[in-house]
């Protein structure tokens, strides 16, 4: 089967960013413009000696996980991002996806510059080979892909939404371990790089899902309803093989498994959907959780009583100038 | 009576997990020209965090010129922050910002609007915090 070529806009007129319908297309467009980056300046040489006490399974993983990190990041350039563009409502939320699909093209490179910093190139060219030859890599790829080649604007949404916010976990898991053992710490500072992007695009294209929501009939609603759950189940079982198929050499699957829970969670969360996991297969190893979100351990939950550093609060007057950002 | 008072933006999420604790909440209006809201009795706040990990504009504009309003200020017992741990250091940052300026405790964090678990911590949490402080006015 041919695919069909994906459409494109068919009428565009000048954008006009000082006449804006939807605030939120602003707002996203400013942040990641602010949060823009890329690979080369981050010290990833610095790594190299680290990378050395690896052992070559370690080494073998780590390359794995990164080029099926790459394959999303560059189905969602060169596809993803770019499928989402004629479905847009606002000309400035076309912009946000030239915008999204340009930065998931500098994460795709990103690898590049970690691999050609630490790894041979024979090294390199082995795990492109098991990219292309892993079943369970290309079966998340081909699910994906036919969802943007698809005629549903909001599907697309949700098969996108799903691959930023839950589909790269499996992955970012490996480089958050690491760091959390004080391992490959500036290889973790560019994937943290990246994660907070995502984070951003998962944010934003699931706002855009529920927008299209509002103006569709309860009978579309519920169908699409039944639609992401039964996607997120799909991609979740291909996930777990996945999992399975890298870390249970290392013995880390169990852990990876409570990391794809959490994040399907927050997927979910993202399209306006009520997390589907429960509390008791998402405790996420804190380990990891504090590689990722450094003071995000800390006193987060003072009802429980485990912060201990606060006593019950007093409130003092504070001063204007206390208010002067 | 209000023990709770909000921002959330038109995304909606951090209304959504108001909504779900029932409790009375008063939402921090969105727009400079919507009237401003006034604090009549003591409250939690509840923000979102704006930002991309730097830490520049955490705390919406809303809120800070909610909370310059001495009166308003004066009435905060704690805050609750909502946010995403995938801002690595910015994760609810928004939250200790006011906790530091305001000097009351950051409660709890949340992401996106919150899972079951948390509103049941929160609503828990809140009762018993609720009830520490008027025992001690």
């Amino acid at each position: 089967m041919t695919p069909d070529k994906l459409k494109l806009v068919s009428h565009v007129e000048a954008i006009n960013w000082n006449k804006i319908q939807d605030d939120k297309d602003v707002d996203v467009w400013n942040r990641l413009v602010n949060n823009f980056w890329l690979p080369e300046k981050v010290p990833l040489s610095n790594d190299i000696q680290s990378w050395n006490t690896l052992t070559p399974d370690e080494q073998q993983l780590t390359m794995r996980v990164f080029t099926g990190l790459t394959l999303l990041d560059t189905i969602q350039g060169t596809v993803g991002a770019v499928s989402l563009i004629p479905d847009a409502i606002t000309p400035h939320e076309e912009a946000v996806y030239t915008n999204i699909a340009f930065m998931e093209s500098v994460h795709a490179k990103s690898y590049s510059s970690i691999f050609s910093t630490l790894c041979s190139t024979k090294e390199i060219d082995e795990a492109f080979r098991w990219s292309v030859e892993n079943v369970n890599l290309q079966k998340k790829a081909a699910i994906v892909m036919e969802y943007y080649q698809g005629d549903s604007p909001l599907k697309r949404k949700v098969a996108s939404t799903l691959l930023e916010s839950f589909l790269f976990y499996s992955g970012f898991y490996l480089p958050m371990y690491w760091s959390s053992r004080a391992k490959l710490t500036n290889t973790a500072d560019l994937i943290r790089l990246i994660i907070r992007d995502e984070a951003v695009h998962g944010y934003y294209i699931g706002y855009k899902f529920q927008k299209g929501l509002e103006l569709v009939s309860q009978a579309e609603r519920d169908d699409l309803k039944d639609y992401t759950f039964s996607l997120i189940y799909e991609l979740y079982d291909n996930e777990v093989q996945y999992t399975q198929d890298l870390y249970d050499g290392v013995g880390l699957t169990e852990d990876v498994k409570k990391f794809l829970h959490y994040n399907a969670n927050k997927a979910l969360m993202n399209l306006g959907y009520e997390a589907m996991f429960p509390k008791t297969v998402t405790d996420v190893n804190p380990a990891i959780l504090s590689a990722l979100s450094p003071n995000a351990d800390e006193n987060h939950d003072f009802f429980s009583g485990s912060g201990s550093s606060y006593v019950i609060g007093k409130a003092v007057s504070t001063e204007d100038e206390d208010w002067d950002f | 009576m209000t023990d709770l008072i909000y921002f959330s933006s038109v995304s909606g999420n951090t209304r959504r997990f108001v909504e779900k604790l029932s409790r009375p909440a008063a939402r921090i209006p969105l727009l400079a020209k919507d009237a401003p809201l006034q604090a009549t009795e003591p409250y939690v706040l509840i923000l979102p965090t704006y930002g991309g990990g730097d830490g520049n504009g955490a705390v919406p504009k809303q809120v800070i010129r909610f909370l310059n309003d001495e009166r308003n200020r004066s009435l905060i017992r704690g805050v609750i922050g909502a946010g995403n741990t995938n801002f690595g250091t910015a994760y609810g940052l928004a939250g200790d910002i006011i906790a530091a300026k305001c000097h009351v405790p950051h409660l709890y964090r949340f992401e996106v609007f919150g899972t079951p678990d948390d509103v049941r911590v929160v609503n828990e949490g809140l009762d018993a915090f609720w009830s520490t402080q008027r025992t001690a006015a």
